[in-house]
């Protein structure tokens, strides 16, 4: 470290509160921001989540009205997209992608400044329309109209919201590409970068480029709701199709968004707790430029049943199914990667372990899904809620929460309990499986989804999942326990390696990291890189 | 009766829900118990939800059992990829454990392994698309149909018109209007005190909390039946799982969809689609009854129908000339 260097990290210390959390350009202090607001936001739509397992306990209404249940699934579904997933792989690129490829900072700080503090607002502006006569938005996370075109005045406050979040992640995703193409240290070739940077950058693109696409259908809604256009009015010529068209253009990238991230963690993590490395590298990044072209191209696989004509079926039957190609590889690589290693099972590895395990079952239903005929079974049923949730909880969550595991030692400079972590784990685990699996068989047996009350024929397995949701929920009380505990009162100090087999140049420097690193480019050590040779 | 494509207005609507509340309705339920009576016993094969269901039923048509074989093949598939995926793993934790004393191998790559694992699944996925591909032709192929029904969705109450049958257009049939039946909609409120187990279809005994209707479809056996399906507010999705038949209703778009099913029976969907407040609260209920009792229904329809004028006409005559009361 230079003195230089230290000269500033001195000086950071006399920040007062305000210029350094509110003013701040700090990649790691905006990292924090990131992670805790969607860490706070987590537990907004779990509590959603409760509210509505709790109305489905049992068949009948007990707790609220249908339309309020209608509200909660919707705001469940966008708080849980946009405020939870989203933000928080936004937080771990801005503390990892400068620390993993030897940059002093984000390249453009205060930009990043500005794209973390439009979320707060926007979130205040979203969860305010539970208070505003007509309620909040009760059209699913969707906002399909014309449903969606009944809701009261607040769809503005929706719109608008939704507006701040894609700005919010489009500044996010330059300022990411801006910095992984610009600042990377000598010798750190794009092809030596750890998975999760190219994750990044690769999900950078599909922000950039979907986000205004979504900007696109929701002002459209709005014209249609407020200044008397017809977009979507059938009476006047206009196509509610169409929105689904262009919502999905959209949303069908947003799910990859939410994945490849994921798949960059997994990853970092798969390989360091194996002690060997990452199995086929350049496959691994070609899989993921390659899922990302082809998330562009089937969209129209959620709207099987819209009444799409055959040969549009067809064509999006068939470059569904061809996703499964790379993401199975994928899947085969994480897998090799575990085999003839030297396996050891902290907390992170066994996030990862049961990432893979859970993904994959999601994959499954998935590929079963992309079955056209099959899919008219399936469409709108719980079938679908049980695979999606297995993807983004199973698979995005677990990821997030495996990567703070991964990566909290080197954020705080402490370690957390060990027992408290993989009680956290294990009863996550478990409960996850209780909480989704039935959602299967509910969904086969013809429950469609978003309702709040159902036939006496589904309550035995809408009971178990319930009790599951519960499980799951009250579990994630302990990750609390477990960070607040390690970040403020843990006397245990990490390494700067703090695994054994971490590789890259985030474990060279101490932990915690200092406020400030690498503003003198560091020299890059093949041997230290976890994929520094690749020609083996 | 309305075979026009769109929106048309609520007058209509609202003037066909008072007709379903007239004498009309009365004896139309009369007529068809009275046809139905010995049938009905035999319905209860029907498949409904069973409590711990599992897996998607076979259903009754020749579609819905391919696609039942459709779905296990392709379940099938992901078990055994899901057994060779997860086995590898767990071998690997088991056998290759640093505590066990593993030492890690350094190979990262197997280009034959690699190729492997690309071109498999890709032919595994062929084997799934080519049966999918021309089950799809088949499930669009709504030609030769010898019935034709339009099914509209509304908030929340699904309405269904006689177009044609056996190459004639169907007149003087009424529209049905089919809403959730009033048992349950009385179990069904918040605090309502009643429990949804108490909801029981006397005929069948099976418990038909929010799965029954006012009054059903009625269709022909073994015949080819095409449905016509639209809405006129917001979209719902019609859908028998029995049938395969399943489309969204659109407001502006007219959709379809065909079933052709052979065994007569009770069968029990729900609206799939979000449509509002009471999206939970619109099932569809089609009764398939064997041809000749279904001629005789409709024959019994439409002398009601024509009759129901006629008594309409004749009352609403002398109110004319009289002067207004009150």
């Amino acid at each position: 470290m230079s003195s230089t260097a230290q000269a500033i990290h001195h000086e950071e210390h006399h920040q007062s509160f305000f210029e350094r959390w509110v003013m701040s350009t700090n990649h790691k202090d905006i990292g924090t921001l990131y992670l805790s607001f969607s860490f706070l936001m987590l537990f907004v739509g779990g509590s959603f989540a409760m509210l509505i397992r709790g109305e489905l306990f049992e068949p009948g209404l007990q707790l609220i009205q249908p339309y309020f249940f209608n509200e909660l699934t919707s705001m469940h579904g966008l708080v849980m997209i946009f405020g939870v997933i989203m933000p928080s792989f936004v937080g771990l690129a801005n503390w990892m992608i400068p620390m993993q490829i030897g940059a002093p900072d984000m390249a453009l700080p205060r930009l990043n400044n500005l794209s973390f503090w439009i979320l707060p607002f926007a979130f205040v502006l979203l969860l305010s329309t539970f208070f505003m006569p007509g309620g909040a938005p009760a059209a699913g996370w969707t906002m399909y109209p014309p449903l969606v075109l009944q809701g009261g005045e607040s769809i503005a406050f929706m719109i608008f919201a939704i507006h701040l979040m894609g700005i919010s992640s489009i500044l996010g995703s330059i300022n990411i590409i801006a910095t992984i193409l610009n600042l990377r240290a000598p010798g750190m070739d794009l092809l030596k970068m750890p998975m999760f940077c190219w994750s990044w950058l690769i999900t950078s693109f599909l922000v950039i480029a979907v986000m205004p696409v979504l900007a696109g259908a929701v002002t459209m809604m709005l014209f249609d709701r407020f200044f008397g256009t017809n977009f979507f009015n059938a009476a006047a010529g206009g196509d509610p199709v169409m929105y689904q068209h262009v919502f999905w253009f959209f949303g069908h990238p947003e799910v990859y968004i939410m994945i490849l991230p994921a798949f960059g963690i997994i990853s970092e993590i798969v390989p360091t707790f194996s002690r060997k490395p990452l199995f086929g590298y350049k496959a691994m990044v070609y899989a993921i430029a390659c899922i990302a072209f082809l998330s562009f191209i089937v969209w129209s696989h959620h709207m099987f049943t819209v009444g799409l004509p055959l040969g549009a079926e067809v064509f999006f039957m068939f470059s569904t199914m061809l996703i499964a190609v790379p993401t199975g590889v994928k899947i085969f690589n994480w897998v090799t990667t575990m085999w003839k290693g030297s396996l050891s099972f902290e907390p992170p590895m066994l996030w990862a372990i049961a990432f893979i395990v859970l993904f994959s079952i999601g994959g499954f239903s998935g590929v079963m899904m992309a079955l056209v005929p099959a899919d008219f079974q399936y469409n709108q049923t719980y079938f679908i809620v049980a695979h999606f949730h297995y993807v983004l909880v199973g698979g995005a969550l677990f990821s997030i929460i495996g990567a703070v595991y991964y990566w909290l030692p080197k954020w705080s400079g402490h370690m957390y309990s060990n027992f408290w972590s993989k009680l956290h784990f294990w009863s996550s685990a478990i409960s996850v499986n209780v909480l989704f699996f039935p959602q299967h068989f509910l969904g086969l047996a013809g429950m469609p989804r978003r309702i709040p009350d159902y036939n006496v024929a589904f309550a035995d397995w809408n009971m178990v999942s319930s009790i599951g949701g519960f499980w799951f929920g009250a579990t994630q009380l302990i990750f609390v326990g477990v960070v607040i505990h390690c970040v403020f009162f843990s006397k245990q100090k990490a390494t700067s390696r703090v695994w054994e087999h971490a590789y890259g140049l985030e474990w060279t420097l101490p932990s915690p990291a200092p406020h400030h690193s690498f503003t003198v480019p560091p020299v890059i050590d093949d041997s230290q890189l976890a994929h520094g040779d690749i020609s083996h | 009766m309305n075979v026009e494509l769109g929106v048309s207005d609520y007058s209509d609507l609202s003037k066909g829900a008072i007709t379903m509340s007239s004498s009309n309705c009365k004896r139309r339920i009369t007529g068809a118990v009275a046809a139905l009576g010995a049938t009905l016993v035999s319905m209860a094969a029907a498949a409904n939800p069973v409590p711990w269901q599992m897996n998607l039923d076979k259903g009754v048509t020749p579609i819905s059992h391919q696609i039942w074989n459709l779905h296990m093949a392709a379940l099938w598939v992901c078990v055994a990829l899901g057994i060779l995926v997860f086995g590898a793993m767990f071998i690997s934790i088991v056998r290759f454990r640093r505590s066990k004393g593993a030492v890690a191998e350094t190979w990262s790559h197997n280009t034959l392994l690699e190729l492997g694992w690309t071109i498999v699944p890709v032919l595994i996925l062929a084997g799934l698309a080519t049966p999918a591909t021309i089950l799809t032709r088949e499930m669009y192929n709504a030609t030769d149909a010898q019935m034709t029904v339009k099914v509209t969705g509304y908030q929340w109450l699904w309405r269904y018109d006689y177009i044609s049958y056996d190459g004639k257009p169907v007149t003087k049939v009424p529209t049905i209007y089919s809403r959730l039946a009033w048992d349950s909609n009385t179990a069904r409120q918040l605090d309502s005190g009643v429990s949804p187990w108490s909801v029981v279809d006397k005929q069948t005994g099976f418990h038909d909390y929010l799965l029954d209707v006012t009054h059903p479809l009625v269709i022909p056996a073994g015949v080819k039946v095409r449905f016509l399906i639209t809405a006129d507010d917001v979209i719902h999705g019609w859908w028998v799982p029995d049938f395969a038949a399943k489309r969204d209703a659109i407001p502006g778009i007219m959709n379809d969809a065909w079933a052709k099913v052979d065994k007569p029976g009770l069968y029990r969907g729900q609206c799939y689609v979000l449509c509002g407040q009471d999206h939970s609260a619109m099932p569809i209920v089609v009764k398939v009854l064997p041809k000749d009792q279904f001629n005789a229904w409709l024959a019994e329809q439409q002398n009601a129908a024509t009759l129901d004028k006629a008594a309409r006409t004749a009352q609403a005559a002398p109110q004319k000339s009289a002067p207004a009361k009150g």
